[in-house]
């Protein structure tokens, strides 16, 4: 049947309006497209060119050198030595069990190391290079260098770890550095992306930690292009890190190397300061540890071996231990008298062996007493008495605060993690901390440095220093970063009376030179290098028997604080010797060595000793295990 | 009998035919091609494998069946109109048993050179019937219920067929394509208003039903939609097809980073990147400017088809015309607005760009009937 003419024009008329609808709708379907699209493409372009290139362009740091350390000669005491390490690819390494067995024949990898590479290959893509052998010898990676052939997908890799060429000598005062842990990472508010590689070495004790951001250095970038599944594509470009600064330290490697020969096998600890600039020479603590040790993790057995080791090795002792000051704390007690006036040069005290304060007896050291005593032998013979009489003239607060004025009491700015601040008693500081009102036999306890007074070895070469030099001396430890030099603090006068300060030298001239000294046993010979100390003896616990029948740990600390030379003091040196008992036997000796090590810049002729002893001495100098100087330069020349 | 018939002599013959082709749709048919093989040129890191090459020989066979189907008067496929719906929904039926699965969808028949898509034929066939259908139905009839409800059947048989292949993109396209005709060939207004009434309310109660034991649709069917309404709440997972796109999008600008410098394609963070995500790449290389562009191109096709459509008084020849810019618009405006993140990702290939066989020998095919309808139109 044919339609009508009618309908088919109908029909295409029918069609002509629904066609011309649909192709509106069409046309402005389209627009709406080509708006979606220039709101995409022109009008957020700039984000969404941000967030293409965050997809594809991954930052990967560089680590920098970190900064040297360097002795005040310039001996290298902290280095950063080449270690090498191979890396596998797996997907270029094909049959990765037969090119590691080439491996393992060239280079044996304990077991335990290759299973966890193994494991860590399995866990990554293929195309990520795992470590399967670290910290190998040149040698070794020569040899697989020779070998490349043989082993596709095997790559040797060049990275750098710390060395302490010194060893033990600095362990303390360096400290070490390890690789950042969570612990580090919670610790600190760093925010450094370095923090967040692997195995990145920061320090964690000692100068290293102290000193970490100067030590670092700034990390470099390199711009890579990666795909979706992270395959490195090509590098963008680089930025190299600026290496960590290079520091100078005051102390001597030579005259440390020698503390800490002459410290050893004892627990102890030995400061020696420059008198006029305040430069730390040596700070002897031991026993000590090899630093290096702790470079790539300890062993849990040498570590626990460290921990349960009575002597302690792991603390610094001069900067961190505090100890009664003993008899070493009677310069205080005696400037404080002379400069309030309540006591002259003439002014004698009779000692009988005791007296009797509030109805208690306080005794002296010498229990026959030293019948009357002048500031003078009170000083050359250590009594006590004499200073229970000046505590009650003086009164404690005067003690205290001519204490507090040679630096008892303040945390000198040494960057070590622990500095101890020490302790000089106040009536309200025992108040506050002890709950109790001072009691008269505080002052008289505090008066000879027991009881409540407490200070380090740091903090008593200090007060020797300010002693010989009547300068407020400050202590300082780094010499120089990057070649430029720190600025030596303090120096200034002290504004004491010059007599009453002359008074106390002579005091201790004749401790250790006048026959009667207590370590007139220790003196120097020879008149240019003449040592003038005081010895001291802090009591731990209270105690009738003698030292020598009561355990290591119950008996007195044995301590010395001298300078020398007399006339033109140079150095100040302190030193402690744990539970050593008397000052005069244990300590002085030491510090008489010290003394002439830094003197004379190596071992001292035997002049310098009284004749009696020089032969014995002569063989202990011998015995100590010191380092050879030329040994110690070509060690160097290869870190 | 139509009014066509009467007409016949004044319609060319021979090779006389190519002359009269609609010579501008075809040069902007091998245009888009030609950008399509750029791209799969590029996406491929500057290599005519694997996708440029196979796709440029596609495209050559394409182009020749273009031309024969031309060549045959129309007439003669609009008689051929209901075997070839038939062949289809019979092909359909035998994915389900002989198809071959990717991605856990059955779509394909693997006929040894080449594997088939059943679903692309439908498309075709399904705009062939239904423009014969209203060619043959008596217009008065064509708002009664029980010759709306014939149609209707035709379109839901294949769609309902794809939709359980699963393949939503198909689906929408069939329905959308078959609706289209209807419109065109003068259903009442009131039916589509009624369909779209009910779709609403379908998709309320879709909405209603999730998580429930009679949920309508898939769970991942779900995710889609979720991550369309909000990409950014999984970037790493499925929004992620959305996002890496719009990045890509956006980071074109105005110009584009240049021919085979789109940093999101050759790194692989464009996921499809050479079937229905190309586009993405094309916006990225060559900018807002190329990205229109190829709009622009597009519509110009559809504006002729519309132009040749209105020309023609023959009612099959100038509803298949209509019917195939339909197609070609449907494809276009699903794609851009699922990759520019106006549409949930149904899986809709960029017509003519994207990789794939099927979709363009079905298109050319397609345009093959528009150039005969074309050809042989009444004078």
């Amino acid at each position: 049947m044919r339609p009508a003419a009618k309908d088919t024009a109908e029909s295409q008329r029918r069609i002509t309006r629904r066609a011309l609808f649909l192709g509106a709708s069409q046309l402005a379907f389209v627009g709406a497209l080509g708006a979606r699209m220039r709101y995409l493409q022109v009008d957020q372009a700039d984000q969404y060119r941000l967030l293409a290139d965050e997809n594809r362009i991954n930052i990967r740091l560089l680590p920098p050198a970190r900064g040297l350390i360097y002795d005040r000669n310039g001996v290298p005491l902290a280095t950063n030595k080449q270690v090498y390490r191979i890396t596998i690819v797996r997907e270029d390494a094909g049959d990765v069990d037969e090119v590691v067995a080439r491996l393992n024949a060239l280079v044996p990898i304990p077991p335990e190391e290759l299973e966890r590479a193994l494991e860590e290959m399995k866990r990554r893509s293929s195309f990520v290079p795992v470590t399967i052998a670290d910290r190998l010898k040149w040698e070794d990676i020569a040899e697989v260098a020779v070998n490349a052939p043989a082993l596709p997908g095997i790559t040797p890799e060049v990275g750098l770890t710390r060395n302490y060429p010194m060893a033990n000598d600095f362990a303390h005062i360096i400290g070490y550095v390890g690789a950042v842990n969570k612990a580090d990472l919670n610790r600190v508010d760093d925010r450094d992306p370095l923090l967040q590689i692997p195995r990145f070495q920061i320090g964690k004790i000692g100068v290293e930690a102290k000193l970490e951001r100067t030590l670092r250095g700034k990390a470099g970038t390199k711009r890579i292009e990666v795909n979706a599944v992270g395959r490195v594509m090509r590098e963008l470009g680089r930025e190299e890190g600026i290496s960590g600064a290079n520091l100078q330290l005051t102390i001597d490697s030579g005259l440390q190397n020698y503390v800490q020969a002459r410290l050893a096998g004892e627990s102890a600890a030995a400061v020696v300061i420059d008198t006029v600039t305040g430069d730390l020479l040596a700070i002897g603590s031991t026993p000590a540890f090899d630093p290096n040790k702790f470079v790539n993790g300890i062993s849990q057995a040498d570590y626990n071996a460290l921990l349960e080791n009575k002597y302690r090795p792991l603390p610094n002792k001069a900067m961190q231990g505090i100890y009664p000051p003993g008899s070493t704390f009677k310069m205080m007690t005696a400037l404080a008298a002379l400069e309030a006036g309540v006591v002259t040069s003439e002014d004698t005290v009779k000692c009988k062996g005791y007296v009797e304060v509030g109805g208690r007896r306080f005794h002296c050291w010498k229990r026959a007493g030293h019948g009357n005593v002048n500031l003078h032998n009170s000083l050359k013979k250590s009594c006590d008495v004499f200073y229970y009489e000046m505590a009650q003239r003086a009164g404690v607060e005067r003690i205290s605060a001519m204490a507090r004025r040679f630096g008892f009491g303040t945390k000198f700015d040494i960057p070590m993690s622990s500095v101890a601040k020490g302790l000089a008693p106040t009536k309200a500081w025992k108040l506050e901390n002890r709950g109790a009102e001072w009691v008269i036999g505080d002052s008289l306890n505090a008066s000879i440095g027991q009881g409540f007074v407490l200070s380090s070895p740091l903090q008593q070469a200090v007060m020797t220093a300010r002693i010989a030099t009547g300068k407020a001396v400050i202590p300082r430890l780094i010499k120089s970063i990057d070649g430029v030099d720190v600025p030596i603090e303090g120096g200034e006068d002290m504004d004491l009376n010059e007599n009453n300060l002359r008074l106390v030298r002579k005091g201790m001239f004749a401790v250790s030179n006048v026959s009667g000294g207590t370590a007139y046993r220790s003196r120097i010979l020879g008149d240019e290098y003449r040592m003038a100390g005081k010895t001291g003896t802090s009591q731990v616990g209270n105690k009738v028997v003698r030292n020598s029948d009561v355990a290591w740990e119950k008996r007195d600390h044995a301590l010395f604080v001298s300078y020398a030379p007399y006339d033109n003091p140079r150095i100040a040196v302190s030193v402690v010797v744990e539970h050593g008992g008397g000052g005069s036997k244990a300590a002085a000796p030491i510090a008489r060595d010290i003394v002439l090590q830094a003197l004379y810049g190596g071992l001292p002729p035997v002049s310098a000793y009284p004749k009696a002893d020089r032969w014995r001495i002569q063989k202990e100098q011998r015995a100590l295990p010191l380092r050879d100087p030329n040994a110690t330069a070509e060690e160097s020349d290869q870190a | 009998m139509s009014y066509l018939e009467h007409n016949v002599k004044t319609v060319p013959t021979g090779l006389h035919k190519i002359l009269y082709l609609n010579w501008a749709v075809i040069l902007l048919l091998a245009s888009v091609s030609g950008i399509g093989f750029l791209m799969l040129y590029s996406v491929a890191g500057g290599s005519m494998t694997p996708w440029a090459e196979p796709q440029m020989k596609r495209f050559a066979l394409g182009m020749g069946l273009l031309f024969f189907i031309a060549m045959v008067p129309i007439w003669f496929w609009r008689n051929m109109s209901v075997l070839a719906y038939g062949v289809s929904v019979a092909l359909l039926l035998g994915v389900q048993f002989f198809g071959t699965t990717h991605m856990g969808a059955k779509r394909w028949i693997d006929l040894g050179f080449m594997e088939l898509q059943p679903s692309e034929l439908a498309k075709i066939s399904l705009i062939m019937v239904l423009a014969a259908y209203y060619d043959w139905l008596d217009i008065r009839k064509t708002s009664r219920p029980i010759w709306v409800i014939i149609p209707l059947l035709i379109i839901l048989i294949p769609t309902a067929l794809v939709l359980i292949q699963p393949d939503l993109g198909t689906a929408i396209l069939l329905v959308a394509g078959g609706g289209i005709i209807m419109f065109l060939a003068g259903v009442s207004w009131l039916y589509f208003a009624a369909v779209i009434g009910a779709v609403a309310g379908a998709i309320t109660a879709v909405f209603q039903f999730r998580g429930t034991d009679w949920q309508f649709l898939k769970d991942y069917q779900y995710r889609r939609i979720d991550t369309f309404l909000d990409p950014a709440s999984d970037p790493l997972g499925a929004g992620y097809h959305i996002t890496q796109s719009k990045i890509a999008l956006g980071s074109g600008g105005w110009t584009g980073r240049g021919f085979m410098q789109g940093t999101q394609a050759r790194l692989n963070f464009l996921p499809e990147k050479h079937t229905d995500f190309i586009f993405t790449t094309l916006a990225e290389e060559f900018g807002f400017l190329g990205a229109f562009s190829l709009l622009g191109l597009y519509t110009l096709i559809i504006v002729f088809c519309i132009t040749s459509a209105l020309k023609n008084k023959d009612r099959f020849a100038s509803l298949i015309t209509l019917g195939v810019a339909a197609t070609l618009f449907l494809f276009f405006a699903v794609n851009m607005s699922m990759v520019m993140g106006l549409a949930p990702v149904v899986g809709v290939p960029l017509p003519l760009v994207s990789y794939g066989g099927s979709a363009m020998l079905v298109l050319l095919i397609a345009f093959g009937l528009m150039q005969s309808a074309h050809v042989h139109r009444p004078r």
